[in-house]
């Protein structure tokens, strides 16, 4: 009865690479994420799926990865703050954040810009009613949201080519 | 020191904001090593009850189960204050539901869980106490053995100056009951803390605290060791707002199993058990009786609180005191009397909560002088700007009030909001409502009582041009890591980027109190500065050789040192520190602040000095829709007295965070219980233990925020910088109250206001009653007989008056 529960093998697509990794089958993509890979960028704020930390991109889109079994995302392309950046030179939304105040403790913070990447990949002229919405899942207890609103508008307004 | 200021009030990324968007910052539950185990705490269901045994033979029993912990593994207490040592890291008395029993460490989560599951426990349940007066009118049976008497945890009373009479003289006496419910701190990160071995032997706890040096004072006492064998580090934590202030049973647990097992064990809080941790906002009911003259001046008050301590004491001694001790800090209040009683209930312990105790009386203060207003018919800010403290003054409880721009503060918000040309005046639905406050620059005393610095500061300086400042502050969030880099490159004409900070590691750093009270700028950056100072004395003595000038006047810019009169001739930061380095060897500096010494005598006039005070007018717009009570806020303008800004996107980002975490208590967040029906066990059980259901702003709720950082560099300051993190969160409630009753004309006299309490005052007022909601009475509470101190203004030595008189009537009441 105690013996160790089974594992599965398989290849994640995590940030472009895929990863093999091998867990047991009852795992969130979220304990994968931070146990069997290390990435520990992606937080957990209630496992709940009430709090918006655990937000990840599968396949473009953003998920509560506290509510996403690992085994479903095999093949499917994941994305996390780890993998934002380009080299050294940190994403226009990651630049904006940590510019303008958008982070403060920073545990909210991979999620939400993982919530606002998705939102930024598809519309980039995005108003602050439409960034409101989008991120209400994402919660903050810091920064009260507008300095999140103002660096995912700031970000925008870089990818669109306005950069100063 | 005279040259422009290059660093300080600049807009910068801040120090570690990269780490903060890239994933690299590590939180507690970020870490692990190798041979890691889990714990987990079996919790008690029921809110008051005693252990009578706990058969661990199962769970000891389960594969993959390392260790089982019981309350008989912990004989020694602990406690953040030393007059409330009161809890133990398991315990074999339930004081609360969620009170920690039993220890399960295993190879993971999982087994831990499914061993939680194998412990058996046989309770003896006890009689719950709910709520202040169930622990007024029930003296058993005690929940704690020691406090005042009964269930009564902390009982007090203070007079300054005869408050009757002063009240007598008055040409109208308001009298108002409000009640403020309690609420929680929420921070995104769950509590979580790793304990090892470290190869030298030495215990490391590395953990989710504000507080690193009174943690590690706590583990030495209840592991009976040297502090020099135990190593505190803060990890970055992701939110703190108080909660992270007490020391708390998993991190004694962990530490413990790490000692016996000798391998390292994490421990990770559930959401659930965050809630139970708490330390929050207490539940208080206020009475205030205000005296005031017919134009508007303050005659005197007397405030009466009642504090909802919940199971443990936890900071209980100094939260009683803060719900009254700055409420003369803000206006011109010339007598005052303050009575305050904290009892213990059945519920997870009230702590320190950002504004700590002050939010509570702000909040029926500053409704108050709405109601004053109204009566007098005065325009609210007028009526406050008529009293607002004078500079440098002492208020009736003796504490020095330095620097205040209050009124600068008002007279922005009025002008941004055009208070003048609308208030009263958007008709029905629309509103605002003013309010101001004001908060401590860090606590005058420490938490247990000593002479040492409250904060030091090492500084090194490498021959590459890099300093070094270790200091045992702990970054939440707050910026404190960019703080301390600021105001040692301002001191030493560098960039933040040739600054490195170590902090919040009681294996490394110099003790800093912690992350509580707003105290870091202030006192960490007097610390630094002092360091930084003596080691640029240094640096100028070599440079000035090497330039042939003399070192006064030479200037510290932008990573060069020169002398205005000595032409183009310079030397860079990195030169002077190898000039220096070898005129006087290795380069460094330690730097400590010591708060002023309070101007009060009497016993207990150590809470609430402050080095200096911040100040903060708040105007809040509301449409309250009539038919359902919900209230909408559209824009909040807020001025807050920071006395220089340090960082402006930091700044702000603090105050409108303060705004955010004010409207939720506003509005909406609540630490309420319920009791499970009679048939179940009629247990008293937390209303709301999950984040869904214990309600907070979102993005779609925040509204928009207007921020005026008014700048009055105080001199007591690091370059005059006050505190920001806290201050701002305190008008935020009252003045929603305000513009709610400027909208609908009815009075929510109690936090939360929430649409329900809305559409019954209206209904009140339709029916033409009394348009108000809120407590209906103050219990009788048994104040004991006051402290009198006499008023600095009529000539008071700021020492008790008649200590011999109050201890016969005391002695005489308790007989």
């Amino acid at each position: 009865m105690a013996a160790a529960p089974d594992r599965v093998h398989l290849k994640l697509t995590v940030n472009g690479e895929a990863q093999p990794v091998s867990f047991a089958p009852y795992k969130t993509l979220l304990e994968v994420l931070r146990e069997d890979l290390g990435l520990t960028g992606t937080k957990h704020g209630c496992e709940l799926g009430e709090c918006g930390a655990c937000t990840v991109l599968v396949d473009g889109a953003p998920v509560l990865s506290c509510l996403t079994l690992a085994l479903e995302c095999e093949g499917r392309r994941i994305e996390t703050i780890e993998g934002l950046a380009r080299g050294t030179e940190l994403h226009p939304l990651q630049a904006a954040f940590a510019d303008l105040g958008g982070s403060q403790c920073g545990y909210c913070t991979p999620g939400v810009i993982m919530t606002a990447k998705a939102l930024l990949d598809g519309n980039l002229n995005v108003s602050r009613e439409e960034i409101k919405a989008e991120t209400a899942g994402n919660l903050c207890r810091c920064t009260g949201y507008l300095q999140i609103a103002e660096a995912i508008e700031r970000a925008a307004s870089e990818l669109r080519g306005e950069g100063k | 020191m005279s040259k422009r200021l290059e660093v300080v009030g600049k807009a910068r990324r801040r120090v570690d904001g990269r780490a903060k968007v890239t994933g690299h910052l590590r939180f507690a539950d970020d870490l692990s090593a190798p041979r890691m185990l889990h714990c987990k705490l079996l919790r008690s269901p029921h809110p008051h009850a005693l252990v009578e045994s706990i058969d661990v033979s199962k769970a000891a029993a389960h594969p993959g189960v390392h260790l089982v912990l019981t309350k008989s593994d912990f004989p020694l207490p602990f406690g953040i204050m030393p007059v409330s040592i009161d809890e133990f890291p398991l315990t074999d008395r339930a004081r609360h539901v969620g009170d920690p029993v039993a220890a399960v460490v295993a190879v993971d989560e999982q087994t831990a869980n499914e061993a939680l599951g194998l412990l058996e426990v046989k309770y003896e349940i006890l009689k719950t106490i709910s709520d202040p007066e169930d622990a007024l009118k029930n003296p058993e049976p005690r929940i704690h053995d020691y406090g005042e008497q009964g269930n009564i945890h902390r009982n007090q009373s203070y007079e300054f100056g005869n408050t009757e009479e002063a009240l007598a003289k008055a040409d109208h006496v308001f009298e108002d009951v409000f009640f403020y419910q309690g609420n929680t701190h929420l921070p995104m990160e769950q509590q979580a803390t790793l304990a090892e071995i470290e190869g030298d032997g030495r215990l490391r706890v590395t953990s989710s605290t504000q507080n690193p040096h009174y943690l590690h004072r706590q583990l030495a006492r209840v592991l009976q060791m040297p502090d020099s064998r135990i190593r505190v580090v803060a990890s970055p934590n992701g939110g703190g707002f108080g909660g992270k202030c007490d020391p708390a049973n998993h991190e004694m647990v962990v530490a413990k199993a790490a000692l016996l097992l000798g391998r390292p064990v994490k421990i990770g809080l559930t959401r659930e058990e965050v809630f139970y941790q708490h330390r929050g906002r207490h539940p208080v009911l206020m009475k205030m009786r205000t005296g005031v003259t017919k134009d508007g001046k303050l005659t005197g008050m007397h405030l009466q609180t009642l504090l909802d301590g919940g199971g443990y004491g936890s900071h209980g001694p100094a939260s009683t005191f803060y719900t009254g001790v700055l409420t003369p800090v803000t206006y011109e209040l010339p007598r005052f009397k303050f009575d305050a009683c904290r009892t213990f209930t059945n519920k997870p312990a009230c702590g320190p909560k950002r504004g700590h105790g002050t939010p509570q009386p702000r909040f029926g203060q500053e409704v108050q002088l709405d109601k004053i207003a109204e009566k007098l018919g005065m325009d609210p800010a007028e009526l406050r700007l008529g009293i607002v403290n004078k500079p440098d003054s002492l208020t009736a409880n003796w504490l020095r009030v330095g620097t205040i721009g209050l009124a600068e503060c008002i007279k922005e918000v009025v002008a941004r909001s055009d208070w003048k040309s609308r208030f009263r005046k958007l008709g029905h639905g629309r509103g605002l409502g003013l309010a101001c406050s004001t908060y401590m620059c860090g606590a005058g005393l420490p938490i247990y009582w000593n002479k040492l610095p409250h904060s030091g500061v090492q500084l090194l300086l490498d021959r590459g041009g890099q300093a070094t400042v270790y200091c045992g502050a702990t970054e939440i969030g707050q910026g404190s890591d960019d703080v301390l880099a600021a105001i040692v490159a301002e001191v030493l004409g560098i960039d933040t980027d040739a600054v490195r900070c170590v902090t919040g590691d009681t294996g490394i750093t110099p003790v800093d109190l912690g992350s509580y009270s707003s105290r870091v700028t202030i006192m960490m950056g007097n610390a630094a500065m002092q360091a930084a100072e003596k080691v640029r004395a240094q640096l100028a003595e070599a440079a000035a050789e090497q330039l042939e000038v003399i070192a006064a006047g030479l200037v510290f810019s932008r990573g060069r040192i020169f002398h205005p009169s000595a032409g183009d001739k310079s030397v860079s930061f990195r030169e002077a520190v190898e000039l220096a380095e070898a005129k006087f060897g290795t380069l460094g500096a330690v730097g400590s602040y010591t708060p002023p010494k309070p101007p009060g005598k009497y016993k207990g006039a150590g809470v609430g000095p402050s080095p200096a005070y911040s100040f903060t007018a708040c105007v809040v717009e509301t449409e309250v829709d009539p038919k359902t009570g919900w209230i909408h806020v559209p824009k909040i303008w807020i001025a807050h007295d920071i006395g220089r800004t340090v960082n402006p996107v930091l700044a702000r980002g603090q105050v409108i965070g303060g705004v955010y975490m004010g409207l939720g208590e506003a509005l909406m967040e609540e630490q309420a219980f319920r009791r499970l029906p009679e048939k179940l066990s009629h247990a008293l059980v937390h209303r709301m233990p999950s984040m869904l259901e214990y309600k907070s702003l979102t993005a779609l709720d925040m509204p928009e925020v207007d921020v005026a950082l008014i700048e009055d560099p105080d001199p007591n300051c690091p370059f005059g910088a006050k505190e920001v993190g806290q201050g701002p969160l305190l008008p935020v409630m009252p003045a929603l109250a305000n513009a709610v009753y400027d909208a609908v004309g009815v009075r929510v006299d109690e936090i939360p206001v929430t649409p329900d309490k809305v559409l019954k005052a209206l209904e009140l007022k339709s029916k033409g009653l009394a348009p108000r909601v809120g407590p209906d009475h103050f219990p009788a509470v048994p104040y004991p007989p006051p402290v009198f101190v006499v008023t600095p203004q009529e000539g008071g030595d700021g020492k008790e008056s008649n200590v011999q008189e109050r201890k016969k009537r005391a002695a005489a009441a308790v007989v």
